[in-house]
């Protein structure tokens, strides 16, 4: 349950009370219903609460906020999902890498062909 | 998959495995673990409705990441995935920061070398000025880098999901 006495999104969208150790409430405020939306549709609230338990409560929040990145990103981009993120970003390393070479290529030409 | 043995996923949910089972192309009988994964944190009815929503052309690669990412969080039950965004995010930065120190050390020569031009050989001030202009405008594009999070990350070293030989099943 909410503080004030509220349901949580959670307990909102699966048109339930709202308990006051619900595992849910913390993590899927009423203020966002979009973010339980998602890992619903991605994980299915038993999926999730049972991760949740998984772990212990200092923990439960940073799990909660990475599961709801994931399950936006897979509604985004249903195929890839959160995984186009990290192959677009090794290909951003690999030019940075590249790029980096060159440049301190360049910059030991430079160097060597100072006269001091 | 008709008179043969059940897929992984039919094997695993102990039903008939039709003929025109939506698991039975990606979840091979003889890797029961890639499914398991996958129905451990996605559920298969999730994985179904998803696949279901996905042009047959893209499932293939779908399932790939689908198994990427449920391995990912049975790896790291915190973060998942995320862990690994994090981590890369990081190493972007720190190549950006490099960069920028030898494009400053170059800058400082170049200006060097242009109050003082008899301080070169003749084959440094045949050099491109042009060519260095260039450079940093295209390593400035590295700037544009969205950052996707601010996570804390539990990752050691993350190989590209989408090359063939590395992470895909």
């Amino acid at each position: 349950m909410m503080p004030g006495g509220g349901r949580c999104a959670a307990c909102k969208y699966l048109r339930r009370r709202c308990p006051s150790d619900c595992i849910f409430s913390h993590y899927f405020p009423a203020n966002d219903p979009q973010r339980f939306v998602c890992v619903h549709k991605i994980y299915g609230a038993s999926n999730v609460a049972k991760m949740l338990q998984q772990l212990p409560a200092n923990l439960q929040a940073e799990a909660a906020d990475s599961l709801s990145f994931e399950a936006r990103h897979r509604v985004e981009d249903p195929v890839y999902g959160c995984v186009g993120i990290i192959h677009r970003l090794h290909e951003q390393i690999h030019n940075a890498e590249t790029q980096l070479a060159r440049t301190q290529a360049q910059l030991s030409v430079f160097i060597s062909t100072r006269i001091d | 998959m008709g008179g043969s043995s059940p897929c992984a996923s039919c094997k695993l949910l102990r039903r008939r495995c039709a003929k025109d089972c939506i698991f039975a192309p990606y979840f091979p009988s003889d890797d029961p673990q890639k499914f398991a994964m996958v129905h451990k944190v996605f559920g298969a009815s999730n994985v179904s409705k998803m696949l279901q929503e996905i042009p047959v052309h893209q499932r293939a690669d779908a399932v790939s990441s689908l198994v990427y990412e449920a391995n990912a969080r049975v790896r790291d039950p915190v973060y998942g995935c995320v862990g690994a965004i994090s981590y890369l995010q990081s190493q972007v930065s720190q190549l950006q920061m490099q960069l920028a120190v030898a494009q400053t050390e170059i800058l400082c020569i170049q200006m060097q070398q242009e109050n003082n031009p008899l301080q070169t050989t003749s084959s440094a001030s045949q050099m491109d000025i042009q060519d260095d202009k260039s450079l940093l405008l295209s390593c400035n594009n590295l700037n544009l880098i969205p950052q996707y999070l601010g996570f804390a990350s539990s990752s050691n070293a993350i190989q590209d999901p989408l090359k063939r030989e590395s992470l895909w099943t």
